[in-house]
């Protein structure tokens, strides 16, 4: 069985642009609405990439800004300047 | 010329990192004095990765904004009666529940991380915890300044401080904690870093929160969101304190995996109390206690398991009994508040015929054969004027400190009961899992504060049951007994038909 | 449906919780810094002793020899909460970020020499390692202390320090262009370098205090209004040239150490005015400590000023304001 590296989001417009990054770069993604929140499944390894966050919201995006709408996650961290990764490859 | 800005990973390393040093005026066995009891053993503190990598500075930034945005969303929920908009006043025993369960454990896990972000040994782990210990207060007192507008219009709320130190269900979360507390600092941060925070947490404040949204209480969603956005840091903080500790010496794993089984057995029985939240207790459901279990544990748990394995890190044991258990743990457990309703700071209820066809499906093989008709007999004897009432006082697990209400795995009809002698004394215990713990520290176990043996002492204020509710500041007649014919019940009743006469 | 106000009776039955309505003497509105303060600790009904000190209860007034009926006495005149807390620190920080940019941006360190430059690492960065101490000992102090109304300003003065240390390094790094060098120099520096050695075996020995409000009033009396006071305000006389940019980068530091006084002032007081026996002991801890700091701060005053008169000075204003807290030295 596939090992399942997860991000849930809060459902509001801060975290909107930042679905849809996720959904473009992380092909096979899985989607599970709930109330008020956004749980974003995928096989091994999910991406949260800078420049495809600042490409939707018009300016200078900070990885560590999803501190303000991160909700629960899955997988080993690895963050810099320029990423947020979420994986269970080694 | 401005240089080169220096990048997250490098720039957190040179402010923190350095920070420590090795002491030479007093021994560092000193300054460190409870790191080497537990038996762990750690080569290198500096292999520590720090994966959130936050700076105070930024701590601050975050923090303080969310704290902006939440505490808008309560001054509004407040000014404009938010109480009033929920789906119906049984569900504020949900927040009974958690402000006199749970919200109490967060100021001990604030204390808790003060202590590991002062005694490890490593300055990585330790601000991690410190920032952790921040958080945990943040969390505690969030929750009470949410549900202090609730307290002014229903009861079962406003003692909370005093019941969680005495009411004999509260003693299950309260004894949990004193636990971990009062384990060395490897022990607590796997007990509540790891297995709390990263493997069972999910299966706490989502369907906790879910709930909350979906019955329309928008100030404990928001409070509840803003806190889980710090558990995705403590979370982290759980998963990299478990790798360490099994890359930095082979001899840690049997500890560490003593440990993950502890505390995945003390966590789920606590988490017993949400089963019966998400499953009886919500007027409007959110999803079954069995498919949050599937999703948080079997799911995302397999997934971390699958990865641990490779430091020989098992499944933690009983984990296929928790699977089995989760069948019949909300069922088992609303069946003993409904009939200790005089004795419980919330109100119960027997399910009405949709709730109870929504659980017939939501529990296909179990509920029609050993719930139902159980519910169905209560609530007929309700009818008929004889509401069912549990006068006596129930043995305990001395482990878990639940009532022995729970049954034999694979055989739902027949009540599970272990015990082991020490010194001469019999002690009682309602699993395996809770006998295991036992029987590797009886000596802290022994020790125990149990309510019903309490009682029994004298040391709860007297012998009849009003003396007792009296001790536990406990207001018989509005906190405690069936919703119907509460005063909770009536309070909503006046409000929608006052509402529905201004409607015309 | 949200009930129309108006058309209803929403009159609250009751204003606050139990405990919070016992401390205000009835049923009154409480503020939020009150719920969230008062009897949050657990007092009584443990289930176990600690494995690692079980001649104490998890929570225990006897973790420190002071006495007092009610630790709840001991309120903060700031009245923070979490959020207030953080709240006041993300607004002072966004000062720290302006004050970052305009220094690094005009480069104002350039017109120090490298003689100039030495010194700001010898003399001023190692104080980084001092606020670490600091942040260990309030962080113990959280975690050791009695009663929700002086532990929870504990863990805030805790990331106080850890801030402050962090400013610290930074004004490393504008010094050092951004390589860390300068904080490989500064940590020697505070090993090694005699003009240390007195501030880093006081901070040592802090670290084994295991009386926790000795260690308040070592930290309070002794670190901040000595030691910290000495560094932060010898800047002028220290580094001449650089004054204004150093002054602007450690504005934090001094706005932080006018709060805190306030707070730990106040708590210093009023365990103080309890009884004479905690009067006789924490002005026994105060003198032990300013006296203490003073002996470290002399050789801490030659490095930066060339003289010693800066401890002493410290240490007298430290004493003076012991004495008006109901002290005696």
């Amino acid at each position: 069985m596939a090992q399942i590296a997860s991000i849930t989001l809060l459902h509001n417009d801060d975290a909107r642009p930042i679905i849809e990054a996720i959904l473009a770069d992380n092909p096979g993604c899985r989607v599970l609405n709930m109330p008020g929140a956004v749980k974003l499944d995928r096989d091994d390894e999910l991406v949260v990439r800078r420049a495809s966050v600042e490409a939707r919201i018009g300016r200078a995006w900070d990885p560590q800004e999803l501190q303000l709408v991160i909700v629960s996650m899955a997988g080993n961290l690895d963050e810099d300047d320029d990423h947020f990764t979420l994986s269970w490859k080694h | 010329m401005t240089p080169k800005k220096l990048g997250l990973k490098q720039r957190y390393a040179l402010m923190t990192r350095g920070l420590d040093w090795e002491t030479t005026y007093q021994p560092m066995d000193k300054v460190f004095p409870y790191d080497r009891f537990e038996g762990i053993k750690i080569k290198d503190w500096s292999a520590w990765e720090d994966p959130f990598r936050l700076t105070m500075d930024a701590y601050w930034k975050f923090q303080g904004e969310k704290e902006r945005k939440l505490y808008a969303v309560l001054d509004a929920f407040a000014q404009n009666n938010g109480q009033t908009g929920i789906s119906d006043a049984r569900y504020t025993n949900v927040l009974k529940l958690f402000l006199t369960g749970v919200s109490p454990l967060e100021y001990q896990a604030h204390r808790g991380f003060a202590f590991a972000g002062r005694h490890l040994r490593g300055v990585g782990p330790r601000v991690a915890a410190q920032m952790q210990s921040l958080d945990e207060l943040r969390h505690v007192q969030t929750q009470i300044h949410t549900i202090s507008h609730y307290n002014k219009y229903f009861d079962g709320l406003s003692e909370f401080r005093h019941m969680h130190d005495r009411v004999w269900y509260l003693s299950v979360p309260k004894s949990f904690f004193d636990d971990a507390r009062t384990a060395g600092p490897f022990e607590y941060m796997i007990a509540i870093g790891f297995a709390f925070e990263y493997v069972l947490t999910n299966l706490l404040f989502v369907p906790f929160m879910s709930g909350a949204a979906y019955n329309g209480d928008m100030s404990t969603v928001t409070f509840g969101f803003s806190a889980q956005s710090d558990e995705s840091r403590h979370m982290t903080l759980g998963i990299e304190v478990i790798k360490f500790l099994l890359e930095q010496d082979a001899d840690n794993l049997p500890i560490v995996q003593r440990w993950v089984d502890k505390w995945f057995w003390r966590g789920h029985r606590v988490l017993g109390l949400v089963a019966m939240m998400m499953d009886y207790m919500l007027p409007k459901k959110v999803m079954s206690w069995k498919e949050a279990w599937e999703i948080y544990f079997t799911e995302a748990g397999g997934s971390l398991f699958t990865d641990l394995a490779r430091y020989g890190l098992k499944v933690p044991k009983y984990a296929d009994v928790a699977t089995a258990d989760a069948e019949h743990i909300s069922h088992q457990n609303w069946a003993t508040f409904y009939q200790y309703t005089h004795a419980a700071a919330f109100h119960t209820w027997m399910p009405d015929r949709a709730h109870m066809d929504w659980l017939s499906e939501k529990y296909p093989n179990t509920f029609d054969k050993y719930y139902r008709p159980r519910f169905e007999m209560w609530a007929e004897m309700e009818k008929q004027g004889q509401r069912f009432y549990n006068n006596s006082l129930p043995q305990l697990c001395q482990v878990c400190q639940i009532p022995m209400v729970y049954t034999e795995p694979g055989d739902p009809t027949k009540i599970a009961f272990r015990c082991s002698q020490v010194e001469g004394e019999t002690y009682h215990f309602c699993s395996d899992g809770c006998k295991d713990i036992f029987d590797a520290e009886p000596q802290k176990y022994v020790q125990a504060w149990m309510p019903v043996q309490q009682i029994f002492q004298g040391n709860c204020g007297g012998a009849s049951i009003p003396d007792v509710l009296a001790w536990y500041r406990l207001n018989a007649g509005a906190d405690n007994m069936d919703y119907v014919g509460s005063p909770d019940e009536k309070l909503w009743n006046d409000w929608h038909a006052a509402a529905a006469r201004a409607a015309g | 449906m949200t009930v129309q106000i108006k058309t209803i009776d929403l009159e609250p039955r009751r204003q606050t919780f139990g405990h919070v309505a016992r401390r205000l003497g009835g049923d009154k509105p409480a503020s939020r810094y009150q719920e969230a303060t008062f009897d949050l600790q657990p007092t009584d009904h443990f289930h176990y002793r600690p494995l690692w000190e079980p001649q104490f209860n998890i929570y225990d007034p006897r973790k420190t020899e002071v006495v007092m009926r009610d630790w709840y006495a001991l309120l903060d005149p700031r009245q923070y909460y979490y959020g207030a807390y953080n709240i006041a620190r993300a607004n002072m920080n966004q000062a720290v970020e302006r004050n970052f940019t305009f220094v690094e941006e005009r480069d104002l360190f350039a017109r120090a020499d490298d003689g100039l430059k030495a010194k700001l690492v010898a003399g001023l960065l190692p104080v980084r390692h001092l606020h670490w101490g600091a942040n260990m000992n309030m962080t113990e102090i959280c975690q050791r202390g009695y009663g929700t109304a002086v532990t929870a300003p504990s863990i805030f003065s805790a990331g106080d320090h850890l801030g402050m240390a962090q400013i610290v390094s930074r004004i490393g790094l504008v010094i050092d262009r951004h390589t860390g060098t300068s904080l490989d120099t500064a940590k020697a520096a505070w090993m090694n370098a005699p003009e240390w050695q007195g501030v880093r075996q006081l901070i040592e020995d802090t670290l084994v205090e295991r009386d926790w409000f000795q260690l308040f009033v070592a930290q309070a009396l002794g670190v901040n209004a000595v030691l910290l006071d000495l560094v932060y305000a010898c800047t002028e006389a220290a580094f001449g040239p650089v004054t204004i940019p150093v002054a602007m980068l450690t504005e934090f530091m001094a706005d932080w150490a006018a709060e805190e006084g306030k707070w730990s002032d106040h708590v210093i007081k009023v365990v103080a005015a309890e009884s004479a026996e905690n009067a006789a002991l924490v002005s026994a801890w105060a003198r032990y400590w300013i006296d203490r700091a003073e002996a470290a701060g002399v050789a801490l005053s030659g490095l930066l000023t060339g003289e010693g008169a800066a401890a002493v000075t410290a240490a007298s204003a430290a004493r003076a304001r012991a004495a008006r807290l109901g002290l005696t030295l």
